[in-house]
């Protein structure tokens, strides 16, 4: 190995299984190291369910955050969209990682994000609406991320030291995550009339899918006091919706998570075995 | 013996934390603070610990194979690269040594992480006025432009007095 630069090094073409760099499938596995026993007090199947539903609202995001990629209205936003997406990625990758090695089958991380079906995901239909305006993208960003950042900082202290460990972490890059789309929500709500209005469409439309991210959980006044504070600051209103029937925690989508997905699938489908 | 053994870790130590990162190359992952620990266990494989900086960090997996092929071609046969989640980075482990190569390449080093209580983490809405002094020229009339850049640990910055652009260490 040359000491130079770590990617000359590896571009040579070392043996080594682990000297792989590009990105693809046939990553290894990022727990590799990390002891994965569950504590006994731990029920398995529930801790597998809250990793794969956390790692499908990543990874579905993440796939809506990467559209802005040459769309977005200035390369800053569009920098920070991508980074934004890039770190919930990141927490799919573990959160995959960690359902693999409780839900009893073993799975990797690219079995669950390449070769499960649309009814097979659990992530909630908020993450995979459509981007829509910039109005939009921010607002869903702003609710996603509260909702993500409360929770996990619940989750720092669950029993499991491995989805604690993921959440621990988590909360930094979350605490960014909400404050650049609280920003951009003031920005727009109090902006001119135009984004005023589109701050209003986006609200209409997303508030009926805001329910199904408390199903589960009790962290619902602390999202909805952070939510309460930005649209304040926005001249925005509060939306009391009647939430929409169903549930993608129960594998019910939406009509956009299947092109979603056959886009992101793609690859990895017509070439199971590859690695590069 | 056991001093060979404690000569061996120490030689160990010093080769993995000798390895650039290879996002920041001018930082050593010692410098950059994730290699959180080197020891050598009783049938003499050396372990090492790395601890991401952030979750979708790309490049955890090229230090990884950097610091195994490190130790590998310095004669160490069995090697085992561990990663550490607990507790998560922070910009505060960044050493002096590696602000001070910062600073020297352009790029402002981080200043030191929000303290926080256990418990949610409070929303601020109004402008946080931060100082960041431009690397190149000292002026502390600077500005940021962006709080995501070319990689997850950085934000773009410029300064009003030479006018130049800079890179910045995010806090976290």
């Amino acid at each position: 190995m040359s000491d130079d630069h770590v990617y000359l090094s590896l571009a040579e073409g070392h043996d080594d299984s682990d000297a792989r760099w590009a990105f693809g499938t046939g990553f290894e596995d990022p727990l590799h190291g990390v002891d994965t026993a569950v504590p006994e007090t731990v029920d398995a199947a529930r801790l597998a369910a809250t990793c794969l539903a956390l790692g499908d609202d990543a990874l579905v995001l993440a796939q809506r955050l990467a559209e802005w990629v040459t769309r977005a209205p200035e390369l800053e936003e569009e920098m920070a969209l991508a980074n934004i997406g890039l770190d919930l990625l990141g927490q799919a990758r573990l959160l995959y990682a960690r359902c693999g090695q409780t839900d009893g089958t073993g799975r990797t991380e690219d079995a669950y994000a390449y070769f499960r079906d649309t009814g097979d995901f659990r992530n909630v239909r908020l993450a995979e609406l459509p981007n829509g305006d910039f109005a939009h993208s921010v607002l869903r960003l702003l609710m996603f991320a509260s909702w993500r950042l409360a929770h996990f900082t619940e989750l720092a202290g669950t029993p499991d030291p491995v989805l604690a460990a993921i959440a621990a972490k988590g909360v930094k890059e979350l605490t960014y995550h909400r404050q650049y789309a609280a920003e951009w929500v003031v920005r727009l709500g109090d902006g001119t009339e135009e984004s005023h209005a589109r701050m209003l469409t986006a609200l209409e439309s997303q508030a009926p899918y805001w329910e199904e991210l408390f199903a589960a959980e009790d962290v619902r006044d602390a999202v909805l006091a952070d939510l309460r504070q930005v649209l304040d600051a926005a001249g925005l209103p509060v939306p009391d919706p009647a939430p929409l029937p169903g549930s993608g925690r129960d594998g019910e989508h939406t009509e956009h998570l299947a092109p979603l997905l056959a886009e992101l699938q793609s690859v990895a489908r017509a070439h199971p075995e590859a690695t590069w | 013996m056991v001093t060979t053994v404690l000569s061996d870790v120490r030689r160990a130590r010093h080769l993995a934390e000798q390895v650039p990162d290879p996002e920041l190359p001018m930082l050593t992952l010692a410098d950059l603070g994730v290699l959180r620990g080197v020891t050598i266990t009783a049938d003499g494989t050396v372990v090492a610990d790395l601890t991401p900086t952030y979750s979708g960090c790309p490049a955890m997996a090229e230090m990884r194979a950097g610091v195994a092929a490190r130790l590998r071609d310095a004669g160490f046969d069995r090697v085992e690269i561990r990663t550490v989640l607990v507790p998560p980075w922070t910009s505060d482990w960044i050493t002096p040594e590696g602000r001070r190569k910062l600073a020297e390449h352009g790029i402002a080093p981080p200043m030191a992480a929000p303290q926080r209580p256990a418990g949610p983490v409070p929303l601020t809405l109004s402008p946080t006025r931060r100082t960041v002094p431009c690397p190149r020229c000292q002026s502390v009339d600077t500005e940021e432009t962006s709080r995501f850049a070319a990689t997850s640990c950085k934000a773009l910055w410029r300064c009003l007095t030479c006018r130049e652009p800079f890179e910045y260490v995010k806090e976290i």
